[in-house]
């Protein structure tokens, strides 16, 4: 079907921005392929039923907005003193100086921009793959985008236990960067991996995560997408979970003026485990857009998805979940929760929590709310000797608690909770 | 939870009551209204164009700017497309395949009162259990020191054969009648009302009906008038191929009541047959409505051969502070739903109210929920929801709950809860949450494991085990939606869904 016109040029524009399609190699079929796709759909657009709570035109346009560089002197950067294997990307771009060997046990690590021309890779089974089924039935055409432009990520191949997290560093430096990566994650049968991720990573910032997680494995992913910036991201991650294999997927977010984080999680072999969660802190200019879809097609499988969000100033939440269990999905159980604490009247949260079940021995639910903090609980802490700001930071760690307990490193957990605090002291309600 | 066994062919599972999906089981093809009345039935030319818009409003004896208002709404109509959004799947429709306007021939000349009335057409009702005389009331509600009364506008494909009590209603002042005799009798109010709520442009079925709404009900409670009685409009299909176009307009000036009801059946046919109703309700100061629906429109074979495509748009405003609306419905006919009845609370203080039902059984889907639009400050909702699938149908709540920058003190309660009964079918849900400001709490729950945790305490203290508790905290749930119901209704509606709701999945 020919697109709209006005979606036509969109496309053709932001096409004109970007370099050409070449080279060779299993990369270049697996582009053209993210290509067609891209140009099938179209760019998104407001009026499309998936971008109607968040305007996709800074993540559109040829051009990026710029965004001023944010240096975090007053904090130790994220997961810093932690045994980890660090990938550094400078405005999209690696960083070999700054990283570390790609070298560990029961890993292989490589870059998607020094492999892309070889013509058999492990990865041209994955790259792209997830991305285009999850393309059915909602249409994700920035990261088709992603796909067809990339232009450097890492190739992660996990057979056994891997003996210490990676960690990939996104730091930015030029105004006006614009940064496409798109990794690949296989985890073989019973494999472990811990994946942390940080920083603001670009003026504008395109991310698409494919990973593919074999029977019994176990894939936990930590990601503090950097602080009080000015950035705008798209990010999705993409997941197919063998049997009684595990994703646990954590975000924080601090501000950073769009962001939008979309998760598109298949449950295909049985006893499968899902959790995803995320803790938003917003103050002021700042628009923050979860986007969930689970698919539950084998028995037995659970899926959580936590969302919680504090918004200020005027900042905006938003939250689209959805709970898909095919026929057959047997004893599934989805839990699913999104709420959101509105610290002064000019801030909003919108919400459009999903469930979509064709199975009738199932266990899902969904709750959402929505409202500003409790005014008794405050006057019970001021009236015990705690100031209102200190108060209302307590409520508000209160509140987000839930969410970070989804993480299971108790370490990181800590870390994320004092960063929150310290975050919280310096924002407040106007 | 275990298989325990099974009820001609389905699988009953621990918790879900046997008597439910009996109960669900026996409505399935036992449709009791599948009859016709064989009647001389005059039919304008099939297919829709400005001519036949012109003659619907030409048959209606109506002024000019009705006519423009149609033949506006159908240039429109024109350029639009048909939603899809619906999680609902059938087959194209050919609107051009339809009559638009049937009536008995002996309507032809419009009888002065019920008297006059064929007596085909009366005993048509009586066969339905509707009463056009206006005798005492209702078999069943024996005993009552006073009988009570219930108005009826009788529609019957696209006329309205007769309205009831309407000399004692013009006593207290209540407008009764047919929407196409208001036109007539009172153009100024009609006039002023029309397309405030539901406006031409609204929708594509909203649109569709305004160019060709052929009757329905109107209402007028004046100032400080509690209604003194029911009013109730029974709308049937009879003619074949034809759509039903009614247009329903209710007006409760300041500080009035009303409770309506709606009834609505149709012969069996293996064709699809198409309804497309508009309701507007406008609600001033201090006025109360309530509108009950039990929606049995004739839903098609096991098979899915045949039933009626109701795409309905119910909108009530509650232009007045401490206005209040209550909807209340009972959806379990119609081969697809397709119906959002609203609430805009605009007055400072103003309530809205929804109650529903929806069983979808065979092949029948049903995409249905409300939208409860807050604009006034301190303004309240509650939305409680039970959706029932069995077979291979498909039954979807649809919502939107919208908190807007100025709508201080708010508050919203929504609560849906499905049920499935076998592993054919599907339940879904589609909420719409937007908060635009924080002095207002909005909950969207669909457990069952998230009942009021006060009840339960109460319910615990006085020796119930937690399942009991539970159990009965959700069962009076599910009663209450039944209980909101007028009792003319409530005995209807719980001979049809004599169902408890245990087992429910969000």
């Amino acid at each position: 079907m020919a697109l709209p016109k006005a979606k036509e040029d969109a496309l053709a524009a932001r096409l004109a921005a970007l370099p050409a399609l070449s080279g060779k190699g299993w990369l270049a079929a697996a582009r053209a392929e993210a290509l067609a796709r891209l140009q099938a759909m179209g760019l998104p657009a407001r009026r499309d039923e998936y971008w109607r709570y968040t305007d996709p035109a800074s993540l559109n346009a040829p051009e990026p907005l710029p965004a001023q560089r944010f240096d975090v002197t007053d904090e130790a950067a994220p997961f810093d003193g932690m045994d980890r294997l660090k990938i550094v990307f400078v405005d999209g771009v690696f960083d070999a100086a700054a990283s570390d060997d790609l070298a560990l046990a029961g890993v292989s690590i490589e870059r998607l921009a020094t492999t892309g021309d070889t013509d058999i890779h492990w990865a041209q089974g994955l790259y792209g793959t997830l991305e285009a089924r999850g393309q059915t039935p909602v249409p994700r055409p920035l990261a088709a985008l992603n796909s067809a432009f990339a232009t450097d990520g890492v190739l992660i191949h996990v057979t056994g236990r891997a003996a210490k997290p990676i960690s990939l560093v996104y730091i930015h430096k030029s105004e006006t960067s614009d940064a496409i990566l798109h990794h690949c994650v296989k985890l073989g049968p019973g494999a472990e991996l811990t994946l942390l991720e940080n920083g603001p990573a670009a003026a504008r910032f395109s991310k698409v995560m494919e990973v593919d997680i074999a029977d019994g494995a176990s894939f936990h992913h930590i990601r503090i997408q950097g602080r009080d910036h000015e950035r705008r991201a798209v990010t999705h991650l993409f997941a197919r979970l063998g049997a009684k294999s595990e994703l646990r997927s954590f975000t924080l977010t601090a501000n950073g003026r769009l962001t939008r984080n979309e998760a598109v999680v298949e449950l295909t072999g049985d006893e499968g485990r899902a959790h995803l969660a995320g803790a938003t802190v917003g103050d002021g200019e700042f628009h923050h857009d979860d986007t969930v879809f689970i698919t539950h097609a084998a028995v037995a499988c659970e899926s959580r998805q936590v969302f919680k969000k504090v918004l200020m100033n005027g900042a905006t939440g938003v939250f689209q979940g959805k709970i898909l269990v095919k026929p057959g999905a047997q004893k599934t159980d989805g839990y699913q929760i999104s709420q959101s604490l509105l610290l002064d009247e000019d801030s909003q949260f919108l919400a459009k929590p999903e469930l979509e079940i064709y199975a009738d021995d199932v266990k899902c639910s969904h709750g959402s709310t929505s409202g500003a903090i409790d005014e008794t609980a405050l006057f019970y802490l001021q009236s015990r000797g705690v100031p209102r700001r200190r108060a209302q930071a307590l409520l508000v760690l209160a509140f987000l608690a839930e969410a970070i307990e989804e993480i299971a490193d108790e370490a990181i957990a800590e870390d994320i909770r004092a960063r929150l605090e310290r975050w919280l002291a310096r924002h407040g309600s106007r | 939870m275990n298989m325990l066994e099974t009820v001609d062919g389905t699988e009953v599972r621990e918790g879900v009551d046997r008597e439910t999906i009996e109960t669900v089981q026996a409505m399935a093809g036992k449709y009791k209204y599948g009859w016709e009345t064989e009647i001389e039935t005059e039919y304008a030319p099939k297919g829709l164009n400005e001519d036949i818009v012109r003659l619907i409003s030409q048959k209606n004896g109506e002024p000019e700017w009705l006519l423009d208002w149609r033949l506006a709404a159908y240039r429109r109509w024109v350029r639009m497309e048909e939603p899809r959004w619906a999680m609902l799947n059938y087959p194209e429709i050919d609107y051009q395949d339809q009559y638009y306007y049937a009536t008995p021939k002996s309507m032809a000349k419009k009888p002065k009162s019920l008297d006059e009335v064929d007596p085909k057409l009366l005993a048509t009702y009586a066969k339905l259990g509707i009463p056009l005389k206006e005798q005492m009331l209702l078999a069943g509600v024996e005993g009552e020191a006073e009988p009570r009364k219930v108005a009826v506008d009788a529609v019957f494909d696209s006329v309205s054969v007769g309205t009831t009590f309407k000399a004692e209603l013009a006593k207290a002042g209540v407008i009764f009648c047919s929407i196409s005799e208001a036109v007539r009798e009172h153009p100024d109010l009609v006039r002023q009302y029309l397309g405030s709520v539901v406006p031409p442009t609204d929708n594509f079925f909203a649109t569709l009906n305004s160019a060709v709404f052929s009757d329905g009900s109107f209402v007028y409670i004046p100032k400080g008038v509690r209604c003194p009685m029911e009013l109730s409009t029974y709308f049937r299909i009879n003619a074949e191929n034809t759509g039903q176009f009614e247009r329903t307009l209710i007006i409760a000036d300041e500080g009035s009541y009303v409770s309506y009801l709606e009834g609505c059946t149709a012969p069996k046919r293996d064709t699809n047959q198409l309804h497309a109703a508009v309701v507007e309700i406008v609600i001033l100061k201090d006025a109360e409505v309530k509108y009950s629906t039990v929606q049995n429109w004739y839903p098609g074979d096991e098979n899915g051969v045949g039933g009626i495509y109701n795409f309905v748009t119910k909108r009530a405003d509650c232009r007045g502070d401490r206005a209040k609306v209550m909807w209340t419905q009972v959806e379990t006919g119609s081969a697809i739903t397709w119906k959002y009845p609203s609430c805009i609370l605009r007055g400072d203080d103003s309530q809205g109210e929804f109650y529903s039902i929806a069983i979808a059984n065979n092949a029948q889907q049903a995409d249905t929920g409300t939208k409860m639009v807050h604009l006034g400050k301190r303004t309240k909702s509650r939305i409680v929801s039970k959706g029932i699938s069995a077979g291979r149908a498909q039954n979807t709540y649809r919502g939107l709950v919208s908190m807007h920058p100025k709508a201080w003190d708010s508050r919203n309660y929504t609560q849906c809860d499905s049920l499935l009964i076998g592993d054919k079918c599907g339940a879904h849900t589609v909420p719409y949450i937007e908060v635009r400001n924080n002095s207002s709490r909005v909950e969207h729950e669909a457990t069952t494991s998230k009942v009021d945790d006060d009840q339960l305490f109460y319910c615990r203290s006085r020796g119930m085990n937690e399942e009991e508790a539970v159990a009965l905290v959700v069962n009076g749930f599910c009663k209450e939606v039944l209980q909101a119901l007028p009792m003319e209704f409530a005995m209807e509606a719980q001979s049809l869904v004599a169902i408890s709701l245990e087992g429910s999945v969000g």
